[in-house]
């Protein structure tokens, strides 16, 4: 027996079978197991790939909202600030108008004061001066008779002014 | 791998040479277990036609239709006709029957397995036995194709993949010691022979014009490759060689794997008859030996094919890259 001549036999039916079965597993068999395995390699990769992306975005996002909120918190303190100032300011005017407009009526009023006090007094002299007249001259008229009584009332009356 | 208990002659004494060869071999029939054989049908193809019968009609030097199983000379075991001349013999030897059951075998699991790919998608990840069969595939397909061959690797891919899978089934088949198993295929020179023929065809026959070129004027100074071409004839050798080397590789090392461990399956029945004080601690020799045998042949199985399989790869990506 010789283990080194191939038997044509099995020779045969190994070409035949080994072909059928080539043939069916390359046709059939492994180009679906090898296109699935890529298929599925392809799509955990995409699939890593857009978590990666929606990892990115979402932290963008949480980015931009932090953002947004500083923004935020930094235009109110801006606006209140702003506002405070404001209020100072129209207090201060309000305070500043108030101020000059009572000093103005103090003005007025002492203006006035002034005025109807020269004018009193002017009609006080006047009503003096006539009043003296009138006294004069009743006092003339009544001691020119005597001229004793007329000397003592020019002296009283001198005496007296 | 059954041991053909009739190999026990009338004397008492164990013809260890014929049990190991007749395994090595092939033979019409197939031993299951004691008595119970297996009948397989003959067809040859001689002057008279083809003729197709089972191979118990031989039995025991008997002859049917002018054809007999020559006893001894050159076809030893093999069909003859009456005048001691060969016929075409595409007999369903044990051999040929073994290999059916690989090719039923590789084609039921990787068909099955594909349709599982097809019902679910690429979406679904399988488990269990689709999940293993995937992993072998991917690692055929990407660490030994795609590493070896490189671009354009896709069209040899399914190639690799069933010489990979077809050795190694037989390679484990081989293994079982009992009836769907046990015939020697890959340690037959017949099926390595046509492995590395079908090698030799993906090398060659896809290679690019630089390929052969490289061959026939391959780029070393000129007084070696004219007016005596010896470079281009070594080259040519080579082209040869290579899957010649296959074939001796794969056979020689499945052959001696086989007939190591029948050899010690031997020992219990060669000490058998030097009385139980012998017996009994090279029976327990013998298994523990075989035992490890087994598993170094287990071993065996898979780097035998993945070397195949590498090899042809590595080739084909020489001849498409130099």
């Amino acid at each position: 027996m010789n283990l080194l001549t191939p038997e044509p036999g099995l020779l045969f039916w190994m070409v035949l079978s080994f072909g059928v079965v080539f043939f069916l597993l390359a046709k059939f068999g492994f180009p679906v197991i090898v296109k699935a395995i890529n298929e599925r390699k392809e799509f955990i990769e995409m699939s890593l790939l857009s978590a990666k992306q929606a990892n990115e975005k979402l932290a963008s996002i949480q980015a931009e909202g932090e953002q947004l909120l500083a923004d935020a918190k930094a235009q109110q303190k801006e606006i209140i600030a702003g506002a405070m100032q404001e209020k100072q300011q129209i207090l201060n005017a309000a305070q500043e108008e108030a101020r000059t407009s009572a000093q103005q009526m103090v003005d007025d009023a002492r203006q006035s004061i002034r005025a109807e006090k020269e004018k009193a007094l002017n009609e006080v002299r006047k009503e003096v001066a006539s009043l003296a007249l009138d006294i004069a001259e009743k006092v003339i008229g009544e001691r020119m008779k005597d001229e004793a009584a007329q000397k003592r009332a020019i002296e009283q009356m001198i005496e007296k002014l | 791998m059954a041991l053909p208990s009739m190999a026990e002659e009338e004397s008492g004494k164990v013809d260890i040479p014929e049990i190991i060869f007749g395994h090595l071999g092939d033979s019409y029939e197939w031993h299951i277990a004691g008595d119970a054989v297996l009948h397989l049908p003959c067809i040859v193809v001689g002057k008279g036609g083809v003729d197709v019968f089972m191979s118990d009609k031989l039995e025991e030097g008997k002859e049917y239709k002018g054809y007999h199983i020559a006893q001894d000379g050159d076809y030893a075991g093999k069909i003859v006709t009456a005048d001691g001349v060969r016929p075409f013999d595409i007999s369903i030897t044990k051999n040929v029957l073994e290999l059916f059951i690989v090719c039923i075998l590789l084609c039921s699991v990787v068909l099955g397995v594909a349709s599982w790919y097809r019902k679910n998608g690429y979406k679904k990840a399988p488990g269990g036995f689709v999940g293993m069969m995937e992993a072998v595939v991917n690692f055929i397909d990407k660490e030994v194709a795609k590493a070896s061959i490189g671009h354009g690797y896709e069209k040899f891919s399914p190639y690799l993949l069933t010489v990979f899978l077809f050795i190694l089934t037989s390679n484990l088949l081989g293994l079982l010691p009992i009836f769907p198993g046990g015939a020697n295929l890959t340690g037959n020179i017949a099926v390595t022979l046509t492995c590395a023929v079908t090698a030799f065809i993906a090398i060659n026959f896809f290679a690019p014009k630089e390929y052969y070129k490289s061959i026939f004027w391959p780029n070393v100074p000129i007084f070696l490759k004219a007016p005596l071409p010896i470079m281009p004839a070594i080259e040519f050798i080579g082209v040869f060689t290579k899957p010649f080397s296959l074939t001796i590789r794969l056979f020689a090392n499945i052959m001696a794997g086989h007939i190591i461990i029948l050899a010690l399956t031997s020992i219990i029945f060669v000490t058998a008859q030097m009385g139980a004080a012998i017996c009994a601690p090279m029976t327990i020799v013998s298994v523990l030996f075989c035992i490890f045998m087994n598993c170094l042949e287990l071993l065996v199985a898979f780097i035998q094919a993945y070397v195949f399989t590498i090899l042809t790869a590595n080739f084909i990506g020489l001849a498409h890259n130099e």
